[in-house]
C-alpha cells in the first residue's frame, strides 16, 4: 500500500501516534472511522494494520483504503481476540465514548502489548475559564461539541489519568501533550487540548 | 438500474453460455458419505481471461435454487445471469480483470451430476439412488473444475447463503488453494430453526402423491408439493418489514369475497412465486440440496475456532440486518473465530430491510466492499 498522505497535512495527533508506533508492528486501531490513521500508519510505518468501527458508511471507506476492518462495538468487540494478538492497541478520541472505560483500556492490555490513548483534556485552562467566569460547559477545540449533542460520555485530565493508571497498576511508557500551536512541555494539565498516552501492564 | 427487458447492455458479458465438464465414467468421485459417483458431470460458465500466471480467478458458488449462470444473457433470453448486477466488465467481480468461474452445485438440476442425471449403469435417471450430498462435496467438486483449468490458487472464492457455506468449506478444506474468502448472508452451521425450515418444504414435496418416491421423471412431477416447499423458503428470504412495504394487507380484489380462494396479495405472490419455479427446479433435488445445508457443521468436536486452525485465506464477511434467516449474529460468530486464530477479517452488517433476500438486492454496497477487498487481495497476492 502506498500512503498519499503528504505528512505535514497530518493531523498532529496522528503524527504523534506515528512516532509511537514501531516498525512494522501489529495495530489494531478501535474506532477507527473512516481509516485515516490506520491508512498513514500502514503507508509510513508498515504496520499490520486493522480496525473497529461502529459506522457502515465508515467501513467502506476502510476497505476502500485496503484496511481490514470490523464492524462493531469496541464496548462489545475486544472480547474476540487473543491475549496478546497485536502489538498496539490504539484508542485515540475513541476511550471517553466508550460505555465503561476501565474495562475497555483493560481488555486492550489483555490483547495488545502496548496500548496507545489519545483524549482531550478537560482541564485546558480555556475549559477552567468557561466553567468558572462563564458558568457553562465548556465548548473547546478539543471538545467542541454542545452538552446535548457530544459523543463523549466521560470527561477527564490529564492528572484523572495519570492518577487512574497508578492505582490500576499500568505502566506509562510515553506521553505527549499537544495544543493548537503544536507540542505542550510545561503544564500539561492546564495546556494541553489533547493527550497522548502509551500504557503497558508491566 | 439496468433495463433488463432490453438486449444485453454493454456492462455485462454479452453472450454467454453453460459449458459441461465430464470426469472420464471409469474415474470415481468420492463423496463424504463414502458413497461414489461415476461420470461425475459440472455444469460451469467462465467470464474473462485466466492470466498466463492462472493467479486471477474467482470462484463464485451459487445458493440454493441459483445455478452456473451467474450473469451474461444466454441467446434469446430477456433476464440475466442471477448475480448479473455484481459480475462483469468494471464490476465489483470485474470480468475485465478477474477470471470468473460458477459452477452449478452437485446435487443440483441445472446440468451438474444430480437426482435428474441419467445413471450411466441403468440408463434411468437416478432419483433417489442418486448418494446424498453435502456442502464439502460440492467444494470438492468445484476442486474438480478448478485443477481442470490448472488454477492452484484461487483469488477468492465467494458466495451467499448456501454459496457462503461453500466458500467456508473451501477456506477449510482447501487452504493452500483459497486467498480469499468473501462470505455473505451465511452460516458455519445450520441451526434447528433453519432445518425446521428445510424439513417443512422437504416434508411439502414428499407429501405429494406425485412424487412418487422420488420415482416420477417420466410421469408428472411433483409440482403442488415443490411449490408449497418455494413458498416457505420465499417467506423466510423476506423480512416483516419488506412483506409488510411489498404488499401490507392489500387485496387482490376490491372487497374481501369470504371464500378460500387467493384474496391478499402475499398469497398471490408466494403462489406466482411457487407456480414459477416448479417450471425450472427439480423436486428431488431441492430434497438433496436442502439435505447438504442441514448436515453442513464447519465446528470440530462443537468448537468453530477449531476449524479454522491452519487457514491461510483473508476473509471478507457480510450480513444483512434484517436477516432472520441467516442472522448477522451467526456472520459475527464466524467472524469471532476468525479473528481468535488471528485470521485477517473484515466484517460488515450491511442495514437493509429485504431480510435475507438483500444478498441478490443490496449490490450497491456489496460492490463497495467486494471490489476494493478483491483488488486488496489481488495486490498483495502477486507482490507475493
Amino acid at each position: 500500500m502506498t500512503a498519499d498522505v503528504k505528512k505535514e497535512d497530518l493531523r498532529p495527533d496522528h503524527k504523534a501516534i506515528g512516532e509511537m508506533v514501531e516498525e512494522g508492528a501489529s495495530v489494531l486501531d478501535l474506532g477507527c472511522g473512516s481509516g485515516e490513521l490506520l491508512y498513514y500508519l500502514s503507508g509510513y510505518k508498515g504496520v499490520r494494520a486493522s480496525g473497529i468501527e461502529i459506522s457502515e458508511e465508515a467501513i467502506y471507506k476502510c476497505v476502500e483504503k485496503g484496511l481490514s476492518v470490523s464492524h462493531g462495538d469496541i464496548d462489545t468487540g475486544l472480547t474476540e481476540y487473543p491475549d496478546g494478538m497485536f502489538d498496539y492497541v490504539i484508542f485515540n478520541q475513541t476511550m471517553q465514548q466508550v460505555h465503561r472505560p476501565k474495562e475497555a483500556i483493560l481488555e486492550a492490555l489483555r490483547i495488545g502489548r502496548k496500548v496507545i490513548i489519545g483524549f482531550p483534556n478537560f482541564c485546558h485552562i480555556n475549559s477552567r475559564l468557561q466553567l468558572f467566569f462563564g458558568g457553562h460547559v465548556p465548548i473547546t477545540h478539543s471538545l467542541p461539541y454542545t452538552w446535548y449533542a457530544t459523543p463523549n460520555l466521560h470527561f477527564l485530565s490529564v492528572r484523572d489519568f495519570i492518577k487512574f493508571c497508578q492505582e490500576t497498576g499500568i505502566t506509562i511508557e510515553k506521553k505527549k501533550f499537544l495544543n493548537d500551536s503544536g507540542e505542550v512541555k510545561f503544564w500539561p494539565n492546564l495546556l494541553a487540548l489533547n493527550a497522548i498516552f502509551q500504557i503497558s501492564k508491566i | 438500474m439496468v433495463n433488463k427487458e432490453n438486449a444485453a447492455p454493454q456492462d455485462t458479458p454479452a453472450c454467454v453460455e453453460t459449458k459441461y465438464f465430464r470426469l472420464p465414467d471409469q474415474v470415481s468421485f468420492s463423496l463424504e458419505s463414502g458413497a461414489k459417483l461415476k461420470g461425475l458431470t459440472i455444469a460451469y460458465e467462465a467470464y474473462g481471461k485466466l492470466s498466463p500466471a492462472k493467479d486471477n480467478a474467482v470462484l463464485i458458488c451459487h445458493a440454493l435454487s441459483g445455478d452456473a449462470h451467474v450473469a451474461g444473457y444466454h441467446p434469446g433470453d430477456k433476464k440475466p445471469g442471477w448475480w448479473d448486477d455484481m459480475v462483469g466488465p468494471g464490476k465489483a467481480f470485474d470480468t475485465d480483470r478477474y477470471f470468473v468461474i460458477c459452477s452449478n452445485v452437485i446435487g443440483g438440476c441445472k446440468g451438474s451430476s444430480g437426482p435428474n442425471s441419467v445413471n450411466p449403469g441403468t440408463g434411468k435417471p437416478y432419483a433417489l439412488s442418486f448418494p446424498i450430498v453435502s456442502i464439502h462435496d460440492m467444494a470438492s467438486a468445484q476442486k474438480v473444475l478448478v485443477e481442470h483449468f490448472g488454477i492452484k490458487r484461487l483469488l477468492a472464492v465467494c458466495g451467499g447463503s448456501m454459496g457462503g457455506m461453500q466458500a467456508l468449506e473451501w477456506a477449510v478444506s482447501y487452504p493452500e488453494m483459497v486467498a480469499s474468502c468473501v462470505a455473505i448472508g451465511t452460516s458455519y452451521k445450520h441451526s434447528a430453526q433453519q432445518i425446521a425450515f428445510d424439513e417443512v418444504g422437504r416434508q411439502a414435496i414428499m407429501a405429494d402423491p406425485a412424487w412418487n418416491g422420488g420415482d416420477y421423471y417420466d410421469k408428472e412431477h411433483p409440482s403442488a408439493g415443490l411449490a408449497v416447499a418455494r413458498m416457505i423458503g420465499h417467506i423466510t428470504y423476506m423480512s416483516n418489514e419488506s412483506m409488510e412495504k411489498k404488499f401490507g394487507r392489500a387485496l387482490k380484489k376490491q372487497e374481501l369475497g369470504y371464500e378460500f380462494s387467493t384474496e391478499f396479495e402475499v398469497e398471490g405472490y408466494l403462489r406466482y412465486r411457487g407456480d414459477n419455479f416448479v417450471k425450472r427446479f427439480d423436486a428431488n433435488s431441492y430434497l438433496y440440496i436442502t439435505k447438504a445445508m442441514d448436515y453442513f457443521d464447519l465446528q470440530k468436536e462443537g468448537k468453530l475456532m477449531s476449524a479454522f486452525k491452519g487457514v491461510s485465506s483473508r476473509f471478507l464477511v457480510i450480513a444483512f440486518s434484517s436477516d432472520w434467516l441467516y442472522p448477522p449474529s451467526q456472520s459475527k460468530e464466524i467472524v469471532k473465530a476468525l479473528k481468535m486464530n488471528g485470521i485477517d477479517v473484515t466484517y460488515c452488517e450491511i442495514s437493509s430491510e429485504y431480510g435475507h433476500d438483500a444478498f441478490l438486492l443490496e449490490f450497491r454496497e456489496e460492490t463497495k466492499l467486494i471490489k476494493h477487498f478483491l483488488d486488496n487481495t489481488f495486490k498483495r497476492m502477486v507482490r507475493k
